[in-house]
């Protein structure tokens, strides 16, 4: 007879031989399957709930198709003996991994459990998150974690630490290879943070999130500096001022969904295209409202949403770092069903131009479009870099520097569409022709110069009359604001009307989707971080 | 016939008398300002001319600069549409002395017609029913109070210049006589410069009903019978309906008669209003005339079958009139919505800005026998100016009877696209559902009694939830589906789409069974009742048009995470649709309460502060002014809700605010 200790205390399993002996083994698996569902038993989870938290089990469920989940490690124990962790080893070691489907297509997942030790990371809690990593970098699939963890597993001390290095490191490997995506659906301190940090999207749950290097306690006795953790590390913090978060959502439930949501835009791996779906929106739409978008006041702002939603099959787009440097605007849309990258100068928001933050969060999102083999569309109405003390200072010809590099390294189908204006620096930054656009249009409205024509006739007629520089002004303005001295030199493919913009882009897309570019042999690159 | 017209008025009744001009074969011209270069009646008239600045008062109402372009034109006569030059009889005169027609009443009659004291006396001696008042000038309280019991209690004071509910006081007794003869005065002289007083009966269960007559230049005057316009918000007309619920043919005639009589006793012709009072007890008493074509008149089109515009042009050109009293029947029910770009949700604050979408009903004839007409004078990607009048567009239905042409209102409101400002959609929509409203048993006083918090959504019943309910359910599925028809599924291993799901809107749970076929999708409730939905909706169309249960049904449909934003019959839902596990997991979700902004004042539109009048640490009683924000031309001037003490001011003066933003704290 076989005998072994069962994590419900005071109850030993035992297995008999025979036709008996099956049916028991098989309701051991059952029992021992219940058990580690319960995590850390139902006081704890009760408490998560009261918190308007799920649990780690609860919030797969909802994150994946019914009953898709496949779950591994589900017996996993710590191996820690110190300080008496040797007498609680609880099934799962405080993380649930496997992997499902979304909408039929396959991901891995781990969610941590709050209820077991905190969702703290030990060395096998770390080994778990380890294998799924490993096999959706081999398997080609994305990798979503849930996060909900109170750091390191203190008991195990520098055990703790490399299980996070363990994941860091496959982060990395992961990085343009398979889509990485972390929610943040409680605490996430310290070193944790570290690994969503190096993934593609982290999402935030709000009043139930917060992420931090060093807690308040620790700011107010280093720097004397009293703050809340929702002020230092909340979903508000980071989606609007540091840009660490690129979304946040009410509670788990919507936030889950919405993560669903951004997985059918994504390919699976950097082997795939981006995935198509069908589509219930005629390619050939047109839009007459377009045709009046753009104010006769050139100095007027517009809503460049408008544009987007119009352009997008079924005016759907699924927005990423909306709260901050709204100044420009990335996201993705489909067209003809299939995924498109959206960048695109807001002229609502400091006219559009581009500043430090903008061109960092556009950067990095035109980045992971061509990690994955995503089409970018770029609506341009730019007047310029923001000029002043403050961009100076703060580096704005490295950070600017990134979207250009970006675009320039792009392999994947650019397709650009110039509304306005289009002045100077910015103009070349913004997918330019010269940066291996592959179509790019203009509407008649478009102005391609190198700034606006008042300063441009100031500098180049300096010292004249303010009436001759009026008069100059208005030559320049007729010669220049326009679209058809970038035509004539061939830096515009075409002049498009506006209202016919969908079906152009539908048809840039669709003629580009056999396209090969590659870049020369390179260990990487080094884009001015 | 004129061989070609200008038309001195801009937005919807600009492009309608253009239709009805091109109809007859008249060129037209259109006259526009700045702000209306692109505006839909100058695309659609034969020729255009720039008469100046955006501000009406520079350009529409100056007589010389439609003069100049009438000039330019070569144009033979003018229709002035309502508002701006219509009742204007120096503009009239002009136009004679030019040797232009004038497509409207001659100017003695605007003249005779434009004072409420004098209309009312030609009225008395054509034998018109008249509220019974004084008609001379008050001298003091005292003779106020006199008067006021003499004509027998409740009286109305009123300033002989106003307009628009300004200087005018109810009195149900001496001291209030006393009080409002003083304060109307006050208001009187400081609005108008006017402070002459007038007394009147005031009439109990008040309705507004109106009679269109039409004369020509041959001594033919008929009436056109009468419409209703009780619905009103703050004395502007919301609906619109002709005929009216309340009429008897006997009072009908008797008014119609009278209309008829003071017509003729101004030498009128041309299309004109008269417009009367009618208490409870069916008597009525004579308010004024409008010389001029009316907003609503194209209620009184569709039931008449008379094109009023083809006729007062025939008018002026010295045609007689080619039917008599006798012919013109009452044929059906017609009603009117008038669409403004006022946000209901926000008190009916105006809203401007641009049309990003704007699809109108369909018009013309509607598969249940019904007609559907929208007089508009915008297009989708049009300006909503702050310069105009902010309607959008008169939405009219016909039907049989009064309940068909409500129900035609109500599909034709559902299918109603208006988005990228605020609008009143919702509003009619809801007062289309109300019941009252359905039973014709109005008064000017229905908006004010019925919504007297303001308007927060129409609260739809129990059968009509369970439809949307259903229909979302089946809507749901059709997207879900689709989902799983993403490229890199798993051979084999797809998602299956189930047909267990729970509907959640308006906080009441809806588990649904889903049994689909090709055709549409029976939908089983937990009680057993099974809705059938058929609809050829795919997901990201914006309408949604169903048969439920073999009645339609149209719902503005939007997207929100995890269901639907569903719009319908002056109802704005948030509807969920779950997996059962999905709806059981999401009921542990916390309610979270929007933020308390009772400690803030919040900029209720898009505008400029003009002016901070408290500063941090001052104590501010309620209905103090606090700030004056600039929005349309308008100084709204915004007034603390309760007693408190500005903690900050965070808006500075000259910074233009969007919605919501803060203007400044209370402690």
């Amino acid at each position: 007879m076989l005998c072994f200790p069962c994590p419900v205390p005071g109850v030993m399993l035992t297995a008999f031989e025979g036709e008996h002996a099956m049916k028991d083994i098989l309701q051991q698996l059952e029992a021992r399957r219940a058990v580690a569902r319960q995590g850390g038993g139902q006081r704890r989870i009760d408490a998560q709930h009261a918190k308007g938290k799920l649990t780690a089990r609860e919030r797969i469920e909802l994150l994946l198709d019914e009953g898709s989940f496949e779950e591994f490690d589900m017996f996993v124990a710590h191996r820690c003996t110190d300080f008496g962790m040797e007498a609680d080893r609880p099934a799962g070691d405080g993380v649930v991994t496997g992997w499902g489907t979304v909408n039929g297509r396959m991901v891995y997942v781990f969610s941590q459990d709050f209820t077991v030790f905190g969702g703290s990371l030990s060395e096998t809690h770390a080994q778990k998150i380890c294998k799924i990593m490993d096999m959706a970098m081999q398997n080609g699939a994305p990798v979503i974690g849930l996060n909900d963890s109170g750091g390191a597993r203190i008991q195990e001390g520098v055990a703790s630490l490399a299980g996070y290095a363990e994941v860091f490191q496959r982060n990395v490997m992961a990085s343009g290879v398979v889509p990485q995506i972390s929610v943040i659906m409680g605490p996430c301190a310290g070193g944790a943070v570290y690994s969503p940090a190096m993934t593609d999207f982290i999402f935030m749950v709000k009043d139930s999130s917060y992420m931090f290097v060093t807690g308040p306690d620790v700011v107010k006795t280093v720097t004397n500096e009293v703050v809340t953790a929702e002020e230092l590390g909340g979903a508000s913090t980071h989606t609007k001022k540091s840009s660490v978060a690129d979304g946040a959502f009410e509670n788990d439930v919507e936030a889950l969904a919405e993560v669903r949501r951004l997985v059918d835009f994504l390919p699976l791996n950097n082997r795939q295209k981006a995935p198509v779906r069908p589509f219930f929106d005629d390619p050939a739409r047109l839009e007459a409202s377009l045709d009046t978008l753009i104010p006769e006041n050139p100095n007027q702002p517009y809503d460049m949403k408008e544009l987007i939603e119009k352009l997008a099959d079924e005016g759907d787009f699924f927005e990423i770092q909306r709260d901050f440097a709204a100044n420009i605007i990335t996201g993705f849309v489909r067209i003809e069903g299939q995924s498109v990258g959206v960048v695109a100068n807001q002229p609502m928001v400091l006219a559009g131009c581009l500043d430090i933050d903008s061109s960092r969060k556009a950067a990095r999102f035109v980045r992971f479009c061509d990690a994955f083999e995503i089409p970018i569309l770029t609506l341009v109405d730019v007047p310029g870099f923001l000029p002043g003390v403050a961009q100076e200072l703060g580096g704005v010809i490295k950070h600017g520097a990134k979207l250009l590099f970006a675009y320039g390294e792009a392999t994947v189908p650019k397709v650009t569409v110039i509304t306005r204006k289009a002045y100077g620096g910015a103009y070349d930054v913004m997918s330019s022709k010269h940066l291996r656009g592959d179509f790019n249009y203009a509407w008649p409205t478009a102005e391609i110069a190198v700034m606006g024509a008042k300063g441009a006739t100031e500098i180049i007629h300096r010292g004249k009359s303010p009436e001759e520089i009026a008069r100059l002004t208005k030559e320049y303005e007729d010669r220049f604001a326009n679209p058809f001295v970038a035509a004539e030199k061939g830096f515009i493919d075409e002049v498009i009307m506006p209202h016919s913009t969908r079906r152009r882009i539908a048809r840039a897309f669709a003629s580009l989707r056999g396209k090969k570019l590659a870049n020369p042999w390179k260990k990487h690159d080094n884009i001015p971080l | 016939m004129f061989k070609k017209i200008l038309i001195a008025n801009r937005g919807e009744i600009a492009c309608r008398v253009i239709k009805t001009a091109r109809k007859m074969g008249i060129k037209t011209v259109a006259v526009y300002s700045d702000a209306d270069r692109g505006a839909l009646h100058v695309k659609m008239a034969d020729e255009a001319i720039h008469i100046g600045p955006s501000p009406a008062a520079q350009s529409y109402i100056v007589i010389d600069k439609i003069m100049a372009a009438i000039k330019q034109s070569g144009a033979e006569a003018v229709h002035p549409g309502y508002g701006f030059l219509s009742e204007n009889m120096n503009f009239a005169a002009a136009l004679e002395a030019a040797g232009v027609a004038f497509i409207g009443p001659p100017s003695p009659a605007i003249e005779a017609m434009g004072d409420k004291i004098t209309s009312k006396k030609l009225a008395m001696a054509a034998g018109v029913s008249t509220v019974p008042g004084h008609m001379g000038l008050i001298a003091d309280a005292d003779e106020a109070v006199k008067i006021a019991g003499q004509i027998g209690y409740p009286v109305m004071i009123k300033a002989s210049a106003g307009g628009g509910g300004k200087g005018m006081r109810i009195a149900w007794n001496d001291a209030e006589a006393r009080e409002g003869f003083q304060s109307s005065k006050n208001e009187a002289a400081a609005s108008f410069g006017d402070d002459r007083i007038f007394i009147e009966k005031f009439v109990t269960q008040p309705r507004h009903i109106e009679i269109q007559v039409l004369a020509d230049k041959h001594g033919n005057t008929v009436y056109l019978h009468e419409r209703e316009c009780s619905i009103q918000r703050r004395n502007q007309k919301v609906i619109e309906e002709a005929p009216s619920p309340f009429l008897d043919p006997e009072t009908r005639k008797a008014m119609g008669e009278q209309a008829c009589a003071l017509a003729r006793a101004v030498g009128y012709t041309s299309a004109g209003t008269v417009e009367f009072i009618v208490d409870g007890s069916r008597n009525f008493y004579f308010l004024e005339m409008n010389t001029r074509l009316q907003v609503e008149h194209p209620v009184t089109e569709l039931i008449t079958g008379v094109d009023l515009v083809e006729q007062m042009i025939r008018v002026a050109y010295g045609e007689k009139l080619p039917f008599q009293q006798q012919d013109l029947k009452i044929n059906g029910w017609a009603m009117e919505s008038r669409l403004y770009a006022e946000d209901p949700y926000r008190n009916f604050l105006p809203s401007i800005g641009r049309l990003t979408r704007y699809r109108p009903p369909v018009e013309g004839a509607t598969p249940r026998g019904g007609i559907v007409r929208n007089d508009t004078g915008v297009f989708e990607g049009g300006e909503i100016s702050m310069f105009y009048d902010p309607m959008i567009a008169k939405l009219c239905t016909w039907g049989p009877t009064r309940a068909d042409a409500i129900e035609e209102m109500r599909l034709a409101l559902d299918t109603f696209e208006v988005e990228g400002i605020g609008h009143n959609l919702p509003f009619v929509g809801a007062v289309m559902e109300h019941p009252r409203f359905q039973s014709g048993n109005i008064t000017t006083a229905f908006i004010a009694e019925e919504y007297p918090e303001g308007f927060q959504g129409a609260t739809l019943d129990a059968d009509t939830l369970a439809r949307v309910a259903a229909s979302a359910a089946a809507m749901n599925r059709v997207a879900e589906i689709r989902r799983t028809r993403i490229s890199g599924t798993m051979d084999n291993h797809e998602r299956r789409v189930g047909d267990d799901w729970v509907v959640t809107l308006q906080g009441v749970e809806h588990a649904v069974k889903i049994a689909a076929d090709h055709r549409g999708s029976d939908v089983t409730f937990a009680d057993g009742r099974t809705i059938r939905v058929e609809s050829a909706w795919v997901p990201g169309q914006s309408l949604a048009a169903l048969t439920v249960d073999g009645a339609a049904l149209v719902m503005k449909v939007g997207k929100i995470s995890g269901g639907f934003r569903l719009r319908l019959r002056g109802a704005d839902l948030k509807v969920h649709v779950r997996t059962p596990r999905q709806a059981e997991l999401a009921k542990l979700m916390l309610e979270k309460l929007p933020p308390d902004t009772s400690k803030f004042l919040l900029c209720p539109m898009p505008g400029l502060v003009a002016k901070i009048m408290v500063a941090a640490g001052d104590e501010v009683q309620e209905g103090q002014a606090l700030a004056t924000v600039e929005a349309m031309k308008m100084e709204n001037i915004l007034k603390a809700e309760r007693r408190g003490v500005v903690k900050a001011v965070k808006a500075a003066e000259g910074s233009s605010l969007k919605v919501d933003e803060v203007i400044m704290e209370f402690e």
